[in-house]
């Protein structure tokens, strides 16, 4: 699904008209969504097809994938459902290099003859485009890893739960929510499975079952009088999980600064619902920010996306190169600042590591969209760039062998490109609590959950908001804020983090549809932490009337 | 699946109703046949060519729905994507905003399709790349484009004699051109539904002149400036306001046209009075479809007039609950301009700042449609009416309404494209005094 499609069906497009159907509610039988699919045998014959036709018209490399991708979205709000959607979208898309060049092409032609004149398609477009290639792609070695499969370790897949068992939860989080004073609650349930087999000519043929889930809801509550309107947003994470993420634990739960709850492994979504509908109507009075500079104790569900926009983005191979110099942009992390060795992303504090088997992570997989098996590396090192996010073709240009694995397409029908990993803050060494952190700030802003967030096209300047702000003086918690937003320059953010909290602290945030590329392609993707202490932070207001 | 027919998509949707046994039965089908090629550091990076086609049956029993999907037509599919929305729709609860389907309209044939688009061949769409290629190597730059097409159709049915039917083509180009030791970058935009009205050596050659004159840029202090944004930068600012139009999130109270006291703002004056925002399907420049996803018509629909908010948008629920038309969402906007060119905006500037793209714009205050974003890829200072000299990027701190009560002058309108949504536009440049920048960003 591209981005464009989810704003479609979230209703925020362009035309108040999107839908290309009515609303609806009712809770949708599932059997799609659970029916088995090719067999391996069956899926095996399909790929040789495809390699070994490219091989007859002359190409050198080949990779298939086909792929089976099932979305389930559910969307409440108050005591209605306003949408379920199931969506089952199956295919083959299939990459080649001939003369040199990538060509790919994709069908939903799953047949003998389909794949077959597909791969031919492929081959055409690669020796028409190799005309304009200056330099032939360049492959890492990657060793076949013969006929393997690996599945997201679940406990519980959640599209074979009953529609109206979620549906229930959900209208159940919206009613907790106007029970303690919102006037209105939105909450959604995304589910995504991914079934995929890849076979490429290095000989590997890799069978894999990915599972994603994210709960989330909006609350808000509207002051009519004063006109004022203010939202909470869910304080959960995406996960690479089941439907156990939706079965709340007592140990999975933190406690948060005014009786807020933070979750780690699992979450309970009427409880959050509960209390957010108390923030929002806390925040319809609060007082607004003083702008100025502020020591910042940022949680995980906030500091999270902070990490994605100011390393994870920076550190794609393929942006420092200037592949998407037209869209996303380029990178201030530049080679020459890699190679140096000694420059200073953060303070000492600071290890920010990438890791594509981390458990219950979204980007958790056994192998890439290009068969390169999933792995663990630092990016910063004591506050020191050490290395980047790189793919097959592209890992020679820094001077290494062997790929990182973060290749990614968002279905068979688009070209798999380098996508951000995992990416994670490592927690502080020495025992230290949040409630320590809080203790520890003279004069600070706690900030938790998502909100706001603009980066530049080289990812220096940003501007971050969040869904909850409490004002901290002297060590206390004094209350709610408005009008928060921090602006700062990621090097010199990173070098104020004083701070880190420890591994008790350590939860994933995750960013369910992450966008890059043109075509627009959407990937998830997870961020660890711990609650983190960035001194000296210049904090603006952003309260305006019309 | 090919582009179908009129007749050959009413055949096929028909046969679909026929294997209805619900109260009532809408069918949507859509084909898109889309192709790109992108380039990164003067060379193409990847192309492809993709067609999608999906059918969409919905069922309803009283105020029972159920909808179901498919990628597949031969007769045992359809037939059993009907029988799957009507067992959907028998276990479905009452749906208490369930409105009936629309009976028979009557629609005017759209302008969007365009036969030399859809009859494009890999090798022009090659030849298009290397012209813009062409243009940043002579000038030993560093081109980055993508080029893509889009052919498509869509077509409804249902049960109570509804049918629509549309074709619609369209093209998008952008390049980034920086200089080869990356101090300097320019952007340019173009979509059209024709694909002979793209000139992809020209816009390669604007963004070329910006990369070569944005190179060292200096450092000014931020703060309110006067600011001319191209149309391309004035696109994701406005788009925030046309995407807002909704009447029930206003009259819900949760809109920045929701009014202290209850009720919205809709009638009242929110910008200044020279701006007139509408709709219009039949738009020779912007042609879109003559009717909705829901099958309601399409016309001609004045948004903001003199500055004041003419028309809301409305579920067919929610108008029916209000008591008022059910007026569909657009899917363009047209703003009205001036006849000053962006050259004859400059000469006519004291002081300012000429801003070609804004970039990474996120909401920041749903209340005053605050929006936060940067320049990139072209910030001049202007003075005396010239452009002076490149300058630093900053990050703004703007509200759209803020911004339209802050107008100085519009230009010329042109048809452009939100590097945000995709969507193309016909809107003016802008000129706009105090606009809002509130830090300094050393990228390029």
């Amino acid at each position: 699904m591209k981005r464009r499609d989810f704003v479609q069906l979230t209703g925020a497009g362009i035309a108040g008209s999107i839908l290309s159907f009515p609303t609806f509610g009712n809770p949708v039988s599932v059997d799609k969504l659970v029916e088995p699919f090719l067999s391996v045998a069956a899926k095996k014959q399909l790929a040789d097809v495809a390699l070994n036709t490219a091989k007859l018209l002359g190409a050198t490399y080949t990779d298939v994938r086909i792929g089976r991708y099932l979305n389930q979205f559910i969307s409440t709000r108050e005591n209605k459902v306003q949408n379920i959607v199931n969506t089952e979208s199956f295919g083959v898309g299939i990459r080649v290099i001939a003369n040199g060049t990538w060509g790919f092409a994709a069908t939903n032609a799953v047949t003998n003859e389909g794949v077959k004149m597909a791969t031919e398609q492929a081959v055409r477009i690669a020796k028409a485009n190799s005309k304009y290639q200056k330099e032939p792609v360049v492959l890492a070695p990657n060793e076949g890893h013969g006929e393997v499969s690996w599945n997201t370790p679940l406990q519980k897949n959640s599209l074979e739960v009953p529609v109206a068992e979620k549906v229930d939860l959900l209208l159940r989080a919206n009613s907790e929510a106007l029970k303690n004073g919102a006037s209105f609650a939105n909450s959604n349930l995304f589910q995504v499975n991914e079934q995929k087999y890849f076979a490429s000519t290095d000989g590997s043929y890799i069978d894999q079952d990915i599972h994603r889930i994210w709960p989330t809801f909006t609350v808000s509550v509207t002051d009519r009088a004063s006109g004022k309107f203010k939202s909470r947003a869910a304080m959960s994470a995406p996960m690479g999980m089941g439907y156990e993420y939706m079965i709340p634990k007592p140990e999975d739960k933190l406690p948060g600064p005014s009786g807020m709850v933070l979750y780690r492994n699992s979450y309970d979504i009427i409880e959050d619902a509960a209390i957010a509908a108390r923030q929002a109507k806390e925040m319809i009075s609060a007082k607004s920010v003083e702008p100025g500079k502020y020591d910042l104790v940022l949680e995980p569900n906030h500091l999270g996306l902070t990490i994605h926009e100011s390393v994870g983005h920076p550190l794609e191979l393929d942006r420092i190169l200037g592949y998407e110099a037209n869209y996303a942009g380029t990178s201030f992390a530049t080679l020459d600042k890699l190679k140096s060795g000694t420059f200073n992303y953060g303070s000492k504090q600071v290890n920010i590591f990438a890791d594509k088997t981390q458990a219950g992570s979204l980007g958790a997989v056994g192998y890439d969209d290009e068969g390169v098996k999933a792995k663990r590396w630092d990016l910063i090192k004591a506050g020191i760039f050490v290395n980047v996010e790189a793919i097959r073709d592209q890992v020679h240009i820094v001077g290494q062998k062997e790929s990182h694995g973060c290749c990614y397409a968002q279905s068979w029908s688009d070209v798999q490109f380098q996508r951000m990993p995992n990416v994670s803050l490592a927690p502080g060494q020495e025992p230290y609590s949040s409630a320590q952190m809080i203790k520890d700030v003279e004069k600070g802003i706690y900030i938790a959950g998502r909100g706001s967030y603009s980066i530049d096209q080289q990812r220096y300047n940003f501007q971050f908001g969040g869904t909850a702000f409490y004002e901290i003086k002297n060590g206390e918690i004094t209350g709610m804020l408005n009008d928060v937003a921090y602006q700062s320059n990621t090097q010199e953010f990173w070098n104020s983090c004083a701070k880190i909290c420890d591994e008790k602290d350590y939860r994933l945030f995750g960013s369910f549809f992450d966008g890059k590329g043109q075509p627009s392609q959407i990937s998830a993707v997870s961020h660890g932490s711990s609650t983190s202490r960035f001194n000296g932070v210049n904090v603006i207001n952003t309260g305006r009337t019309i | 699946m090919a582009i179908l027919t009129k007749d050959e998509a009413h055949a096929l949707l028909k046969k679909v109703l026929s294997y209805s046994k619900a109260d009532e039965c809408e069918v949507n089908l859509n084909s898109n046949d889309s192709a790109n090629i992108r380039y990164a550091r003067n060379s193409v990076s990847t192309s492809g060519k993709v067609t999608q086609s999906q059918l969409v049956v919905s069922s309803a029993f009283g105020k029972k729905l159920g909808i179901a999907t498919i990628n597949e037509f031969d007769d045992a599919s359809l037939e059993k994507v009907v029988r799957r929305s009507e067992e959907l729709a028998k276990l479905a609860p009452e749906n208490p905003e369930y409105v009936p389907f629309l009976g028979p309209q009557t629609y005017p044939d759209s302008m969007m399709y365009v036969q030399s688009t859809a009859d494009i061949t890999p090798k022009l769409r090659a030849d298009l790349v290397a012209q813009s290629l062409n243009v940043a190597k002579n000038a030993k730059a560093v081109a980055a484009g993508f080029l893509e097409d889009n052919t498509s159709f869509n077509a409804m049915m249902n049960s109570k004699g509804l049918f629509a039917y549309n074709t619609s083509t369209n093209t998008n180009f952008s390049v980034t051109v920086r200089t080869e030791d990356g101090k300097g970058s320019g952007y340019a935009t173009r979509g059209y539904n024709d694909i002979r009205k793209l000139d992809t050596k020209k816009t390669t050659e604007i963004a070329t002149e910006k990369a070569v004159k944005s190179a060292n840029a200096k450092g000014i202090e931020p703060g309110k400036y006067t600011v001319i944004l191209e149309p391309a930068a004035a696109a994701v600012l406005l788009e925030r306001i046309f995407f807002g139009l909704d009447a029930r999130e206003a009259d819900e109270g949760r809109s920045f046209l929701s009014k202290a006291g209850g009720g919205t703002r809709l009638g009242e004056k929110l910008v200044d009075e020279r701006v007139n925002i509408y709709s219009d399907p039949m738009h020779p420049d912007l042609p879109t479809s003559t009717w909705s996803g829901d099958g309601r018509l399409q016309e001609k629909i004045s948004w903001i007039e003199k500055g004041v908010i003419k028309n809301l948008s409305y579920s067919r629920y929610w108008a029916e609950k209000k008591g008022v038309k059910a007026v569909p969402g657009p899917d363009a906007a047209i703003m009205e301009g001036g006849t000053k060119s962006l050259e004859e905006l400059i000469a006519g500037t004291k002081k300012g700042v000429l801003v070609t793209r804004l970039w990474y714009i996120r909401d920041v205050d749903p209340q005053s449609l605050l929006l936060t974003g940067l320049t990139r890829d072209g910030t001049f200072y202007i003075e005396n009416g010239k452009i002076q000299y490149p300058i630093k990027n900053f990050r703004f701190n703007e509200s759209p309404i803020i911004m339209l009560n802050n107008l100085e002058e519009l230009g010329k309108v042109e048809r452009t494209v939100s590097v945000e949504s995709n969507q193309n536009y016909l809107l003016p440049p802008l000129k706009i005094r105090d606009f809002t920048f509130s830090s300094l960003s050393d990228a390029v």
